[in-house]
């Protein structure tokens, strides 16, 4: 009954709150109305689970999530080393370096342009997590079957991101570096790859995602007995909820971070680019 | 409404004492700290052609929004048709041309102008009779069934000087529409709209920054400069009525260019 | 005429490295499996010879049939993208028009899609299944789950794609919100909808097979993988790879049909 008026009054606190900040534009108010959205999300999740009596096996509250990333440090520790250092991070630089220079490779050939970039576009939209298995076939249980899927993931979206990047700069600046007298490589150096890399960081972003979805996503096939795919699934089996949300939260930290990382390198690196610069 | 109409379709009066229909008094707007338009007192009446001539930050185009109700007056009064702007927004009386056509790329060129008639809710049939119509009347009847990016920039912004003319306001609001095109097509069009308002009496207010242009159309000109906007000079231009393009070599057209390009270099000293 | 031959001599252009590159790669695979050998990568004619006795040796409702899982996952994919699309342009038109909401709920949408989402799948299936759904429900949630958000994101691009110019014109007319809504937003939109549309029908075919890995359902394309995996039938898991990649195109093909129907009925563009 306490919980059901504190939840109600702490509601019509956040909504008018939230609806007062949107109002202004300060970067504060930006940052603090999601915010403000999101504790009281966790807030009623809390609330709920706490006044319906959920059961634990289907839905842990908030404090114990926490409580389980405490209490299972260690073991959690091991899965992330697993998943994201082991397989998520060779298998994203592999493939994105892979997906680049077999991108500059092709980028000589307009026949080799016109049949690969279609495939790969097609390519992208497959399901390709399903050669996991195969994967595992091929690399074994360990870490390196992961990888393989991450480079299978990743590579095609590099590859079609770059060659479209690589097509950005204009008549106008070919003919600028043209009358310079500067060749290919010098070309490619100081005109096309840095018109190219908003497209290049585009991928990178999204290989970021597609990385860690790929590396859990194997390892639901088969892998030893840790890691983060591992735990998701059999924590679930045995109805050890709060560890999968645990996990999960790691696994979503993980990628949040991974990706602010790149867009603050993007951000730093193409800071010329349209779509960062100031309206003033 | 429809007085007001039929007051605008008559030709354009001469002895017969006009109405106003925009009337600003000490008109001010400010953006932020920035004032974009300082103290201007102006009156155009029934059947003007009147151009806002100044360069670039001088507030002629602040003006004509105002005007518009598209953006609020800070300070001072400002009357169109006898209403508040909004008012005169939401009674739809005048047709407003901005700078780029404005097209919907996926509405073909006839539903385009068949658009504020949809929104105003006419039948239509008379949607399909006024499209055709004023298509016909902007030299476009043939390209009825074309989408807005089949044509070319000219033929575009004609289309939308169509839209804007569809629901027969009394008062035509364009903004730069030209600015954009090649001075050949402008020639063209500009021969155009001096017929179409010679023939129609309707009322127009024109933003532009080429002299020979505004000297070409106005039977007014508002010569403005910036920092903050301000009108310089209210010239009453005494060409007659029925022009053409060789025109702009006679004498007398030369003169009011003059004075134009005098009462621009006045407020430029001001600098 | 000449306008006919040049629009064939396109599709010459464009499918014909396409052919070259596709038999390069069929090539490449028969080399590489003729060196790692068949039992790691089977031929392509094995693959193709499985995949033809499967989908023609049995009927379309036998377990045998490949085609018999594509269904299933088919409409758990399906399902879960219809929901996704009301789901996501109903939002993503809130967003749009209120303020609170695109300041709250916005940024998390944006922020979801750098999170690895498909994580959840096991969960979902259990917790589901502790309710007493099992089967299609529990995967088409996670198939809708994983197409929302690309919809609502496209769909609020979309929404305020229109320049500030063209909504001023709206205001000229005094249109209404509605008017505006329906005569300039929504049909602005679509040109956003369909790229939203075709991650979202990947996304949706992936997330129905990701959710038939645990639980140990007997039919639908990851069960298929899934087995395959256990028993170490590599033809099996290749034949079934070929059949998700089929059903993705296909569904891909049907969306790119749509748009092309709506491209032509508006004059060649969206």
């Amino acid at each position: 009954m306490t919980i059901a008026l504190v939840s109600l009054l702490l509601t019509i606190a956040a909504l008018w709150a939230m609806a007062r900040l949107s109002r202004s534009d300060t970067r504060t108010a930006r940052l603090a109305t999601p915010a403000i959205f999101g504790l009281l999300l966790i807030w009623l999740w809390q609330a709920a689970v706490m006044g319906f009596h959920i059961p634990r096996i289907l839905l842990p509250a908030p404090t114990e999530v926490v409580s389980a990333l405490f209490s299972h440090t260690a073991m959690l520790r091991r899965d992330f080393v697993q998943t994201f250092v082991r397989s998520v991070i060779p298998g994203y630089v592999i493939g994105c370096g892979f997906g680049f220079l077999a991108a500059l490779a092709i980028d000589r050939s307009a026949f080799l342009k016109r049949g690969l970039l279609p495939l790969g576009g097609l390519i992208s939209a497959m399901p390709i997590v399903g050669v996991a298995p195969i994967a595992v076939m091929w690399f074994g249980f360990g870490w390196q079957s992961k990888a393989a899927v991450v480079v299978a993931m990743t590579i095609f979206p590099m590859l079609v991101n770059t060659t479209a990047g690589l097509a950005e700069s204009g008549a106008l600046e070919r003919d600028l570096m043209t009358s310079y007298a500067a060749g290919y490589w010098l070309t490619l150096l100081k005109l096309r790859l840095p018109a190219a890399l908003p497209h290049i960081f585009t991928a990178l972003k999204l290989n970021s995602t597609l990385a860690l979805i790929g590396a859990v996503v194997a390892e639901f096939f088969g892998s030893p007995v840790f890691g983060m795919g591992f735990r998701i699934s059999t924590a679930a089996a045995s109805l050890n909820l709060d560890v999968v949300w645990a996990t999960i939260t790691i696994a979503a930290l993980t990628g949040s971070l991974s990706f602010a990382l790149l867009a603050l390198a993007e951000r730093a690196v193409t800071f010329w680019h349209p779509s960062f610069r100031n309206p003033s | 409404m429809s007085e007001a109409e039929l007051a605008a379709r008559s030709p354009p009066p001469q002895s017969a004492p006009a109405a106003p229909v925009v009337v600003a008094r000490d008109l001010s707007i400010d953006f932020g700290s920035m004032v974009a338009l300082s103290d201007v007192s102006l009156s155009f009446t029934h059947g003007d052609f009147v151009s806002l001539i100044g360069p670039s930050g001088c507030g002629k185009t602040t003006l004509l929004r105002a005007v518009a109700d598209l953006v609020p007056p800070s300070r001072g009064s400002l009357m169109v048709n006898g209403m508040t702007p909004g008012d005169a927004r939401r009674a739809r009386s005048y047709g407003y041309v901005f700078q780029a056509p404005a097209l919907y790329p996926w509405r073909s060129v006839e539903r385009n102008v068949m658009l504020p008639l949809e929104i105003m809710g006419l039948p239509k049939a008379e949607q399909r009779r006024r499209a055709a119509h004023y298509l016909g009347l902007v030299g476009l009847g043939d390209f009825a069934r074309k989408f807005p990016w089949q044509l070319s920039g000219g033929m575009q912004q004609r289309a939308s000087i169509a839209r804007a003319l569809s629901f027969e306001p009394a008062l035509l609001l364009m903004d730069e529409p030209f600015g954009a095109l090649d001075e050949i097509t402008r020639d063209g069009l500009n021969l155009h709209l001096h017929e179409l308002w010679r023939r129609s009496g309707l009322t127009c207010v024109f933003v532009t920054h080429s002299i020979p242009e505004a000297v070409f159309l106005s039977t007014r000109i508002v010569v403005m400069s910036p920092r903050p906007g301000r009108v310089i000079e209210i010239i009453e231009s005494d060409l007659p009525a029925e022009r053409d393009l060789d025109m702009r070599e006679s004498a007398e057209f030369l003169r009011v260019a003059h004075r134009v390009r005098e009462a621009l270099r006045a407020g430029h000293s001001y600098d | 005429m000449t306008r006919e031959q040049s629009g064939l001599r396109r599709a010459v252009d464009t499918a014909f490295p396409v052919f070259v590159v596709a038999v390069a790669a069929v090539v490449l695979w028969y080399a590489i499996s003729a060196i790692i050998g068949t039992a790691l990568l089977p031929r392509p004619d094995q693959v193709a010879a499985t995949l033809g006795t499967s989908v023609f040796g049995w009927p379309v409702t036998s377990p045998r049939n490949l085609l018999y899982h594509a269904g299933v996952t088919a409409e758990a994919a399906l399902v879960g993208l219809a929901f996704a699309i009301v789901l996501g342009v109903a939002i993503a038109v809130g967003i749009v028009h209120f303020r609170v909401l695109d300041r709250s709920l916005m940024p998390w949408v944006i922020a979801s899609q750098t999170i690895p989402i498909l994580a959840i799948a096991p969960m979902v299936v259990v917790v589901l299944g502790n309710l007493g759904l099992s089967g299609l429900p529990p995967k088409a949630a996670i198939s809708g789950y994983l197409a929302f958000f690309p919809i609502v994101v496209g769909m609020v691009t979309g929404l305020r794609a229109p320049d500030s110019i063209q909504f001023d014109l709206m205001r000229t007319y005094s249109a209404s919100g509605q008017q505006v809504f329906a005569k300039l937003r929504l049909p602005a939109s679509v040109a956003f909808l369909f790229p939203a549309l075709r991650v979202s029908v990947a996304l949706s075919v992936m997330g129905a097979i990701v959710a038939e890995l645990p639980t140990g359902a007997q039919a639908g394309l990851g069960a298929r993988l899934l087995a395959g995996s256990y028993y170490g039938q590599t033809l099996m898991i290749w034949a079934t790879l070929v059949m998700a990649a089929l059903l993705s195109a296909s569904l891909l093909g049907v969306t790119a049909l749509a748009e092309a129907g709506l491209r032509a009925w508006r004059g060649g563009r969206l």
